[in-house]
């Protein structure tokens, strides 16, 4: 009899899951130190142009943003179609890059003020007029290093 | 009777850390940015006059952009796929002709003796120009100067230029150097 009890009642043991925290806990860890929280909201849209010979940006806190292009859809019944320069959260013109680069330069510490780069993100269409002002602009307060924004050609 | 401490619970840190796990997932961005770095000059100082005017005509070659993005490199319009020939040819100036740019004997610390180019790549554009093509002709030059790195890595160190060691790169540097001028802005489609 006891030799056919046994049939019906196997069942498959349930994984051992004390360990599913822990290995969750390790993606966690991986996401959190890799994030970067986006700090500014975008308000141009920019499409960037295409370079092979490009080099990765080597300190990203250092960095300062100038983005140049047209306005999103839904800001252009406000600020039109013309390409506008965005800096931090607003919409500038080329006289307030000055500030800008000040508070910038003030925001960090003594040592690595050298080290300062200004990254300028421009749409591909948008005419070298703007950029050149940019670049004087930067320039007059003496922000020489930079670097133009591209990415891979998409073929390679 | 020593009183045991109740286990806390657990089961329910894994629901806990899934919870913290989706929130960084959707917000991460694993851009990262890149781009062509380039240093400016620096502002000239309006109590002095312009200097460096002397540098020898056959030292400079102009890359001019119009406002239809056509190219001109020295006297010659051309496409931007023949910029990186020419510029090669402008920089290493291998036949030692006498219109290309003339090379001068340098001590390169931790090499000796080399012949370096005195080229400069002058870069001129309209303020109608599209960034886009800016930049195509950004890349060509700078495409130009690293093969020409690649070359002379792989002649004295028989290597490519990213598979060199820190001084070996710094040798490299010097021997091929980055000259590119950006000049100062003016109208093109004046002239």
């Amino acid at each position: 009899m006891s030799k056919f009890k046994q049939k019906g009642k196997r069942t498959v043991p349930n994984p051992p899951s004390g360990s599913l925290s822990d290995i969750v806990f390790m993606l966690l860890f991986f996401f959190m130190v890799t994030t970067t929280m986006r700090e500014t909201e975008s308000k141009v849209q920019v499409k960037l142009p295409e370079a092979s010979e490009i080099a990765k940006l080597e300190r990203k806190d250092l960095t300062s943003y100038i983005n140049i292009g047209t306005p999103t859809r839904n800001l252009q019944a406000q600020f039109g179609t013309e390409s506008r320069i965005q800096l931090n959260d607003s919409f500038k013109t080329t006289a307030e890059i000055r500030d800008f680069i000040a508070a910038e330069r003030d925001a960090m510490s003594e040592a690595d003020r050298s080290f300062m780069t200004v990254a300028i993100k421009a749409d591909e269409n948008t005419r070298m007029g703007i950029v050149t002002d940019v670049k004087q602009e930067l320039r007059k307060c003496s922000a020489l290093k930079i670097m133009y924004t591209a990415r891979k050609p998409a073929d390679k | 009777m020593a009183r045991k401490t109740p286990e806390i619970n657990s089961s329910s840190t894994a629901d806990m850390a899934f919870i913290l796990l989706c929130f960084f997932l959707m917000t991460t961005t694993m851009d990262q940015d890149k781009g062509l770095q380039r240093r400016l000059p620096p502002m000239p100082d309006p109590n002095q006059k312009a200097q460096d005017q002397k540098v020898n005509r056959r030292n400079i070659i102009v890359v001019k952009i119009n406002s239809a993005d056509r190219l001109l490199a020295g006297t010659e319009p051309m496409d931007v796929s023949q910029l990186k020939d020419k510029i090669k040819e402008f920089l290493s100036n291998p036949a030692n002709d006498p219109n290309l740019p003339e090379k001068e004997e340098k001590e390169i610390e931790g090499f000796g003796p080399c012949m370096v180019s005195k080229g400069v790549i002058s870069l001129q554009n309209d303020r109608g120009t599209s960034y886009q093509a800016y930049i195509a002709v950004q890349n060509e030059l700078v495409k130009a100067v690293n093969e020409l790195r690649d070359e002379f890595a792989i002649a004295n160190f028989g290597k490519l230029y990213i598979k060199c060691n820190e001084d070996e790169q710094k040798v490299v540097r010097e021997a091929v150097p980055q000259n590119i001028s950006e000049a100062e802005p003016k109208d093109v489609s004046k002239k």
